[in-house]
Order: C-alpha cells, then sequence, then structure tokens
C-alpha cells in the first residue's frame, strides 16, 4: 500500500466517523432545541426537517413584513369553505354574542371568554400579507389580541411547548409551536380592514399566524390547549393538515 | 500514476451531476403539479382569483374557485408535490454547495468551465460548428468547447441561483428574516412569476444539453459521466485533463 493510499484511508476514516458522530450529535441537539416538527417521519421527514430547524435558527423572532395602507389589496380572497350548518348560523344570527373561546390544558387558570371579552383585551393591528399554498395571496389589515396575551392571562405553563388551536369546523385542528405562539404578531384576530372580520374570512374569529401559510391561520376557532406533548393529538403529526398529506410547518 | 488513468469526470463531478438531475426532475414534477392548484401569475406583491392575472396558463386546475373555463376540476396533489419540492430543493442546495465548494478549491471551474480564449473569432467558429451539428473531434470528448463552457457557467452561476433565490423569496418565513430577498424582486407574485420562468430556462437548457449528448455520442457521453471513462484516453496530451 502506498503512502498516498493510506493516508487518503486514514482521512476518509476520520472524515466518516467525523461526519457520523456529528450527525448524531446534531440530532441530539435538534431534539434538546426543539427543532424537529411533529411530522418528521416518513419518507418527507428529513426535508421537513432541515427546513424547520434552518428557520427556527434563522427567524425564530424575525417579523413579517409589513405594509402600508396604500399597499392594502382592493379585493381580498375568501376562499372556499364547506357549509358551517345550523348552529354556526344560529351564531351569526344572534352576532356571534355566544361565541366562546375556551382556553384549556397547560394553564394555571383554564378560561373561557366571549367575543366581547376578547375585544376588551389590549389589541394590536398588522398589514400583512396572507398566502395560500396555492399561490395566491392578498396583504389585509388585522386585528385582534395577541394570543400571548391570553396565554399571559391564563397562566401558560413553562413546560408549555404547543398550542393547539380548534375551529368550529370539526375536522380542522392546527398546533404552533411556542416561538410562533409568543410571536407579536401572531392574533387573535377579529378585525379585518377595521370592521368585524367577515364569516369568509373566517369570522368572528380567526388565529392569525403571520409567518406561516393561510391554512395556519385557521378560522373559527373555539379553543386553544396548552401541551407539552404534541404526540397525543390526532394523529400525532401535529395538526390535521399531516393528516391528509400536508406538512405541519408552513414557513415554507 | 500510469496503471490508472485519469477519469474524463471527477468521481465528484460524476455524484453531484446526477444527484442534481434527480432534485432536478423531482422539483420540476413537483413544480408543474403545483402550478395546477393555481395556474395564474401575476406581478407585484399580492395576486388572486379577483385580480388581473400577467398571464395565465390554459390548463384546468385542482381548486375548483379558479375560473379556468374547464368544466372539471383536478385531483388535489398539492400535500405530497409540495413534501416533495421542498426536500428535493434541500438535496439540490446541498449538492450544490458541495460542488461549488469543491470546484473553487480543487480548480474545477477554473480549469474545466472558464473560457480559455472568448475572442470573436473563436465564438464565431464555434457557434458555425454547433450549426452544423458538427460532431465533435476526439480531443473534445476530453475538453468543454467555449459554447458549452458559457452554458455551464450561466446555468451553475445565474440560473440556479436565481431559481434559488426566487424559491427562498416565496417562503414567508425566510422573508421575515431577510425582507430584501423578496423586495428587491418586486414583491411576492413577482418572485413566483420570476421562479416559473426560470423553470423553463432551466428546462430548455436540459433539453440542448440532452440534445447534444445524442449528437456527440449518447454511449461514449453517458459512459464518461457515469464510469468517468472516455474513449482514448492516451491520445489526449495530459495538460487537457
Amino acid at each position: 500500500m502506498s503512502t498516498l493510499s493510506r493516508r487518503k484511508l486514514i482521512t476518509t476514516g476520520i472524515a466518516t466517523a467525523a461526519g457520523a458522530s456529528g450527525l448524531v450529535v446534531a440530532a441530539k441537539l435538534a431534539k434538546r432545541y426543539g427543532l424537529i416538527p411533529p411530522d418528521s417521519g416518513g419518507i418527507y421527514g428529513p426535508g421537513e426537517t432541515l427546513t424547520y430547524a434552518a428557520q427556527r435558527l434563522l427567524t425564530r423572532h424575525s417579523l413579517a413584513r409589513e405594509f402600508s395602507r396604500s399597499q392594502m389589496s382592493a379585493k381580498p380572497f375568501a376562499n372556499e369553505v364547506a357549509p358551517l350548518g345550523d348552529e354556526f348560523e344560529r351564531h351569526k344570527q344572534s352576532a356571534f354574542t355566544n361565541w366562546r373561546l375556551v382556553v384549556d390544558g397547560l394553564v394555571a387558570r383554564p378560561a373561557s371568554f366571549s367575543l366581547a371579552e376578547l375585544k376588551s383585551f389590549p389589541r394590536r393591528s398588522h398589514i400583512t400579507m396572507i398566502q395560500c399554498e396555492e399561490g395566491w395571496s392578498y396583504i389585509a389589515e388585522w386585528t385582534g389580541v395577541p394570543l400571548s396575551h391570553v396565554l399571559e392571562r391564563v397562566g401558560a405553563l413553562p413546560q408549555v411547548r404547543y398550542v393547539v388551536y380548534r375551529s368550529f369546523q370539526p375536522d380542522w385542528w392546527e398546533s404552533i409551536d411556542v416561538a410562533d405562539a409568543l410571536h407579536p404578531q401572531t392574533l387573535l384576530a377579529h378585525e379585518m380592514n377595521g370592521s368585524a372580520l367577515p364569516v369568509g374570512f373566517g369570522g368572528p374569529l380567526r388565529l392569525r399566524v403571520t409567518r406561516q401559510l393561510g391554512y395556519k391561520s385557521l378560522k373559527y376557532v373555539t379553543q386553544l390547549t396548552l401541551t407539552d406533548n404534541i404526540k397525543q393529538f390526532g394523529k400525532g403529526l401535529g395538526s390535521a393538515e399531516p393528516e391528509t398529506g400536508y406538512a405541519w410547518y408552513a414557513g415554507a | 500514476m500510469a496503471e490508472t488513468p485519469h477519469p474524463r469526470h471527477s468521481g465528484l463531478v460524476r455524484i453531484t451531476h446526477w444527484l442534481i438531475t434527480l432534485a432536478f426532475l423531482a422539483l420540476l414534477v413537483s413544480g408543474l403539479e403545483l402550478v395546477v392548484s393555481h395556474p395564474r401569475f401575476y406581478w407585484g406583491e399580492t395576486g388572486n382569483v379577483n385580480t388581473a392575472p400577467l398571464f395565465k396558463i390554459p390548463i384546468p386546475s385542482s381548486r375548483n374557485m379558479v375560473p379556468t373555463g374547464y368544466g372539471y376540476v383536478l385531483p388535489d396533489q398539492n400535500g405530497w408535490s409540495r413534501y416533495l419540492h421542498f426536500q428535493s430543493a434541500w438535496v439540490l442546495v446541498l449538492t450544490a454547495l458541495l460542488y461549488g465548494f469543491a470546484s473553487l478549491f480543487n480548480g474545477h471551474f477554473r480549469r474545466n468551465l472558464l473560457p480559455a480564449d472568448l475572442s470573436p473569432k473563436q465564438l464565431f467558429s464555434s457557434i458555425v460548428e454547433h450549426l452544423r451539428l458538427k460532431r465533435p473531434s476526439a480531443e473534445e470528448a476530453w475538453s468543454y468547447n467555449v459554447l458549452q463552457r458559457l452554458a455551464y457557467l450561466l446555468v451553475i452561476f445565474v440560473l440556479f441561483p436565481m431559481m434559488i433565490w426566487t424559491g427562498l423569496a416565496m417562503s414567508p418565513s425566510f422573508v421575515s428574516a431577510i425582507p430584501a430577498a423578496v423586495n428587491i424582486l418586486g414583491g411576492q407574485q413577482s418572485a413566483r412569476t420570476l421562479h416559473f420562468f426560470l423553470t423553463w430556462a432551466l428546462v430548455l437548457f436540459l433539453l440542448v444539453h440532452v440534445v447534444m449528448v445524442f449528437l456527440a455520442g449518447f454511449r461514449s457521453r453517458m459512459r464518461a459521466m457515469i464510469t468517468g471513462r472516455a474513449p482514448d484516453p492516451d491520445t489526449v496530451p495530459l495538460e487537457r485533463v
């Protein structure tokens, strides 16, 4: 064996060992710092994990772009929703006075807020873009109570890792991690473009998540559940979307 | 090392070439599928079915809210298309980074891709040779001609970087950290439209590339890119390889 090939063999061996142990360390660190998405299994798990981990490292605290009033879309588009049923119709007839937002799970003081109560809480507005995974988009002004305020009010426990949120539509539920839940732009929105949030756009209450695609901004929100174990919800993939083939993390 | 002839393409070039080919084809198929859910393109920040498009692709859609003029809706395939698109994008980007850094340091770019002679005369004669569909000389089996070098440089340093940039510019999370990535392009819908046009530029390159491989000799060129071996290495002077 020539010296050249021996040197090559040794360096290749060291590089392989370093690479393998690097991967193990990276996996441990990723798990420790919450960089693994709930839908990290399966053949597309590596890509999803890389995207989520890279964006959590790069964008944990960044704010979505905000726009000027002149950039607001003249004709925003309300995507199709399945019929909401008689009970929703009754809520609508009574101007949503009986609409409740239940907050439970890992909280010191479980609560149920009426829409009027939510509207009396501190409010924040932002003019941001909502982007559908299909490719279309619009810019609107969203007003509501920051989710972080509601979480503070109910006394979120320190071990919380995800906020699960449910829609009035029975099959729709979503979740976001703490980085997005405490993000200053994440709102329980009840107004759009200065008026009550229209039903077509998710009224009376929509959770607006600004740094992810539109499907994370769930319409008709009725319940928040704080948890440290996302696996116990549904099929354990983080939300209803991965169960129908879409990614849990939609920062893209 | 006389007993082992230098390969036509280094192992790194061969492996990254085929990884990128696979990733590109997966990105192309999944990307075109994603267009089906909204076959309309816009310029600027926003666009939806309530706004006038820059242009429409005359195909049916996988969403019934898109007015296509067709009386039917295709099945929704966006779930796996999105997963596959992003996973392939990671494969492509990581492979391209490996290829790019290695080629910068081992001299591949300088030696094999940077044209030595860019004089009009040289360019003209190369263009004429291509237009005549002249089969390349044996020497060219071991080196790239000037048009080839320019095409590869365009793909490596302009089209793929632009493709990755316009792709990232569509990510709401990425642009929250680096807003300039999308602002420079004129908006998120502009980025999407550019991403679509760049796709066709790369498809055009792929078609020409494959046609050229056939014209130059499919078996020998494929063997060179798979095994590294090319015909008559002895007749080629060492400084060429």
